[in-house]
């Protein structure tokens, strides 16, 4: 039963030190489907995909992804589902010292058996997808913040990942950059149809990308829900999400079409 | 019982000794296994070797003709200037050259190997690597240890050869001496099974700088604060570690030979 869902997360549980973050988590997600975490700031909505990835090593609970139990890998074996899963950090976590070419060339040469001209012309297919084919020169130094998360988009995706993890991918963005970069999230999810996390605090990306919604209160995730369904929630810390997006912003929502 | 009894400080030293003593170990569990970045190598011996020359010649130059300058004065009174050369070329050599490089080398090489890493630890970058499944330890640890290594040592030969030609210049200041006979008499006062521990001591120095540093680095807690704490931390730990390993080479030397 479980080996249908991607990522199946059971009772799951982090602290650190005497702070409890993840009390009882329990989520599953199946193939295609995007989920968005919202929650407040320090509730452990990051702390969850750090464990997805086994960056964190969580206290207890069950992290079935790809039909494996991240905690019980050893390193080799976790390195190897890790090729399956893209991770979008908060920064962009471009490498300072590379091109953007060579920061995409990266993973490419130690992972895959491509030649020179196969890897050029992948890294030109995917910075095609995210817009900034004429950034392929540059460094990360001359990169704006949206290029930057484009650019660490494009590193994720050139290893076609099944899983995608999205850390605050709009967070820091003006309107226009939020909502392209919420665009290119849906249309990485149709052309690739990956599986996705999105955690964000921003109510116009979980409109766009969301098939679903959960609320992480206190350490579990107290909501689920479609955007609508979450929207006329009459629970007061459901709502606070809401009431933050401000009447300009509802009627543009308004406008786009949900999946 | 012994976590009551021991200060903190040397608990916390303790620690660090340990942390240090795994990531070595882990090293050497590492080291031989592909991929091997030989690019990113050459790359660290190009930021460790070239770009060390200026300072590390500046240095040992000064070194050999301030030593040469003060044993004239001191020397000469007793009509033992001709010792002069194999003074300089066994203080060089054998101690002055490798620990005052070595030191140098802590300050210039493992604070900038503490920083970088650290710097990609706090922005995320040793995590991004991570997670695209290219272990950071084999791409960013294994390259820097293996170029301090061998880089260093061969700076210090570098520095020693331009202090014994700082020392030659010097020497030639007050009186003169031809190249040829200085030279003869610095490798005359020098026998073979001498030089193999202050060599041999130059590659523990090179391993030390390169392991301290990738270790404060890999370490760095978040915050851009972490990244001057890894940076100054290296420094004052390999600085130390190379003094204490030139004790024991001494000692060592001394009871072989």
């Amino acid at each position: 039963m479980s080996l249908d869902y991607i990522i199946n997360i059971e009772n799951l549980k982090k602290s650190f030190g005497s702070t409890v973050i993840l009390k009882d988590i329990n989520l599953q997600l199946k193939k295609g489907e995007t989920v968005v975490t919202l929650g407040k700031s320090g509730t452990g909505k990051s702390v969850t995909l750090k464990c997805i990835v086994g960056l964190i090593s969580p206290d207890s609970g069950t992290l079935r992804i790809l039909g494996k139990n991240i905690p019980e890998l050893n390193y080799e074996q976790l390195l190897y589902i890790r090729k399956k899963i893209g991770f979008v950090f908060q920064s962009g976590a471009l490498y300072d010292s590379m091109s953007v070419r060579e920061n995409l060339m990266f993973p490419l040469i130690r992972n895959t058996d491509m030649n020179k001209n196969e890897i050029e012309s992948k890294v030109e297919e995917v910075l095609n997808d995210v817009g900034l084919l004429d950034a392929i020169n540059k460094m990360p130094s001359e990169l704006s913040g949206g290029m930057k998360k484009r650019i660490g988009v494009a590193r994720t995706i050139i290893m076609n990942p099944e899983i995608m993890l999205w850390d605050e991918p709009t967070t820091g963005l003006d309107p226009e950059t939020t909502r392209d970069i919420s665009h290119l999230i849906v249309r990485m999810q149709r052309k690739y149809n990956v599986t996705s996390i999105v955690v964000t605090h921003d109510m116009i990306c979980a409109k766009i990308v969301a098939n679903r919604i959960v609320v992480l209160k206190e350490g579990k995730y107290t909501e689920s829900g479609t955007y609508d369904e979450l929207e006329k929630s009459t629970d007061n810390f459901v709502r606070s999400f809401f009431e933050d997006v401000n009447n300009n912003e509802k009627e543009k929502l308004s406008n786009y079409e949900r999946k | 019982m012994l976590n009551e009894i021991l200060p903190k400080s040397f608990k916390g030293v303790l620690l660090e000794t340990w942390g240090i003593v795994n990531f070595s170990i882990r090293f050497f569990k590492e080291a031989f296994k592909p991929p091997y970045n030989l690019n990113e190598i050459l790359k660290q011996f190009f930021k460790i070797g070239y770009k060390s020359l200026s300072l590390v010649g500046i240095t040992g130059f000064i070194i050999g003709f301030v030593l040469a300058l003060q044993a004239i004065p001191t020397l000469q009174p007793f009509g033992a200037t001709s010792l002069i050369p194999s003074m300089i070329g066994l203080g060089i050599i054998l101690e002055i050259g490798p620990v005052i490089t070595g030191l140098i080398c802590a300050g210039k090489i493992g604070s900038s190997i503490g920083a970088e890493i650290g710097s990609m630890k706090v922005t995320e970058q040793i995590d991004a690597m991570e997670v695209s499944a290219c272990n950071p330890f084999n791409y960013l640890v294994i390259t820097r240890v293996i170029a301090t290594s061998l880089m260093i040592p061969l700076l210090i030969i570098y520095a020693d050869t331009i202090a014994l030609i700082g020392g030659y210049i010097a020497l030639n200041v007050v009186s003169d001496v031809s190249l040829g006979l200085y030279f003869r008499e610095v490798f005359d006062a020098l026998k073979f099974s001498g030089i193999i521990g202050p060599v041999v001591k130059t590659f523990f120095f090179g391993f030390t700088i390169g392991i301290v540093g990738c270790y404060k680095g890999y370490i760095a807690d978040k915050g851009t604060e972490s990244v001057g704490i890894a940076a100054n931390s290296s420094v004052v730990i390999s600085s130390l570690m190379v003094i204490i390993w030139d004790m024991i080479a001494v000692q060592i030397t001394n009871i072989i030979l």
